[in-house]
């Protein structure tokens, strides 16, 4: 039988640095409890592709997702994005949170168009490129509600434009669907291919959703727990040239799912 | 509010409670308490004197300075206290000490630092009111979701950024909260001040009418100066109920 996984034992085989769009060196991350949520963690996120880390919960996905946006610091080790070692946070990555984390007392506009705002792009400017991105996420004639008065999925597609308004090299999006109904998410993964053949970006995706990981990506890293280790790299041979309907029938999509699954429960659990 | 079915309009209960001031003054029941009528009377001849207008443009300036001084301090020890754990642990029993002391006790020091002037009305009104703003600031302040602030950080939001544009603005509904305790404890400030020093704004005119019985205009004051405290305390919960949606963000 084809195997339609190819589960590579970790740690994962290095990849030539010049294509990787983020690569993470030896990170190592103790909480102050003394807990180690990571431990001389290796990898590398291919460019232009779509990288989900899959895992339990506690396996450290959100931690190294942070340590990435330079949101949380690593105890030790290095990231590097496009080449060069970063510290801290940095225009080349943009960040869409689970909780969507939208200004409460600003309009749809002024949101979408606030991590412009930050880089101090003038406000026509980054209201037009704002508008343009709101229009892409399939929001249009709410730019001037406010969050309260949207659904959970309307709001984080404003968290999406935000992210892509900012033109970065890589997103990274943390559980971004988490926290919407499944209909909702499901159109939200739907889109996020529709987004991904269009963007050309390097797209790294959190998410404990088996489904929703073989569904969207390129290559799934699937993590163990305390500390986090690659426990395997796969990459579904998904056909997504027909319609959701169809992606969601097609065997390679099925038997991935079905094999993650089963690697989840043995291996990692 | 419905009696007997009957719903009632609104005040209704107070205009109860003026009719029985009226009748129990009528009767001359207690010579302390003149008739309602006779109080509203003379509190429209106390705004024809100068003494009067003269009293309630100290006693409001004083208020405006001290309650402003307050803003201005509170908001920024808060911001501090709420951000940085070593500030809160260094100042925070103080602010807690001074937030239910008996503030009244120490006008007669400040009168001493001070003098019998206005600005030690200014200085009580501001002891009155700052601490209550910096402890709901500083609860403000804690509060504002953690992924506000990685969000704006993430988007390269520097120190100034993040405070202007996020943390005060997330805090705000806190920080109005404080500000309208301070409003209360400010007026209390600003009339027991004058009490005290007894010789500025309308302390001299309790006391004269005090001293003299002078029940009316004893009341008429005490009547302003009840009703400015509700006014000012309701307008800035108006403003609060206006940003009443960020409620609905904090989970």
């Amino acid at each position: 039988m084809d195997a339609p996984v190819k589960p590579v034992p970790s740690p994962a085989p290095a990849i030539d640095a010049v294509d990787a769009a983020v690569a993470v060196q030896g990170i190592r991350k103790v909480y102050d409890g003394g807990v180690v949520a990571l431990d001389g963690f290796d990898l590398a996120f291919p460019r232009g592709r779509l990288t989900t880390l899959l895992g339990p919960s506690g396996c450290g996905k959100t931690t190294l997702l942070k340590i990435i946006a330079g949101l949380v610091p690593a105890t030790a080790g290095t990231v590097l994005v496009n080449g060069a070692p970063v510290a801290g946070p940095g225009p080349e990555r943009a960040f869409v949170f689970q909780d969507f984390a939208l200004l409460p007392w600003a309009n749809v506009l002024r949101n979408a168009a606030f991590g412009l705002e930050l880089r101090g792009v003038r406000r026509d400017e980054r209201h037009a490129i704002a508008r343009r991105y709101l229009a892409k996420v399939g929001l249009e004639n709410v730019e001037t509600r406010y969050p309260h008065q949207l659904s959970g999925g309307m709001r984080q597609r404003v968290g999406l434009a935000r992210a892509l308004a900012v033109n970065a090299d890589v997103l990274l999006l943390d559980e971004p669907f988490s926290a919407v109904d499944e209909q909702t998410r499901r159109k939200f993964q739907e889109d996020l291919l529709v987004l991904r053949s269009v963007e050309r970006k390097t797209f790294l995706f959190v998410t404990h959703s088996i489904e929703e990981a073989v569904y969207v990506s390129d290559r799934i890293v699937i993590l163990s727990r305390q500390p986090g280790r690659v426990a395997a790299v796969i990459e579904p041979a998904v056909d997504r040239s027909g319609t959701p309907d169809e992606i969601r029938r097609d065997r390679a999509y099925l038997d991935a799912v079905e094999s993650i699954w089963h690697m989840l429960r043995d291996y990692v659990a | 509010m419905k009696l007997l079915g009957v719903r009632l309009p609104m005040m209704s209960s107070l205009l109860v409670w003026c009719l029985l001031w009226e009748a129990v003054g009528r009767a001359e029941l207690v010579f302390l308490l003149p008739p309602l009528s006779a109080v509203l009377a003379t509190m429209g001849e106390l705004f024809a004197t100068s003494k009067f207008l003269e009293a309630t443009w100290i006693t409001l300036r004083s208020f405006a300075l001290g309650l402003g001084f307050a803003i201005l301090v509170g908001v920024p020890l808060g911001v501090l206290m709420g951000r940085v754990p070593s500030a809160d642990r260094l100042l925070g029993m103080w602010v807690n000490v001074f937030v239910s002391a008996p503030l009244s006790a120490l006008v007669p020091v400040l009168m001493i630092l001070f003098g019998f002037g206005p600005t030690t009305i200014v200085v009580t009104v501001f002891l009155f009111a700052v601490w209550i703003i910096a402890l709901d600031t500083r609860a403000g302040v804690q509060h504002v979701p953690s992924s506000l602030i990685e969000m704006a950080r993430s988007y390269g939001a520097g120190r100034a950024a993040l405070y202007a544009k996020v943390i005060l603005w997330a805090a705000l509904p806190e920080i109005l909260a404080g500000v309208r305790i301070g409003v209360i404890r400010g007026v209390k400030g600003v009339v027991i001040g004058q009490i005290l020093v007894s010789i500025v704004g309308y302390g001299a005119l309790f006391e004269l009418y005090a001293r003299n019985f002078l029940m009316e205009q004893f009341w008429a004051l005490t009547i302003l100066a009840f009703a400015f405290a509700l006014v000012a305390s309701e307008a800035i919960g108006a403003l609060e109920r206006r940003i009443e949606y960020y409620a609905g963000v904090r989970q």
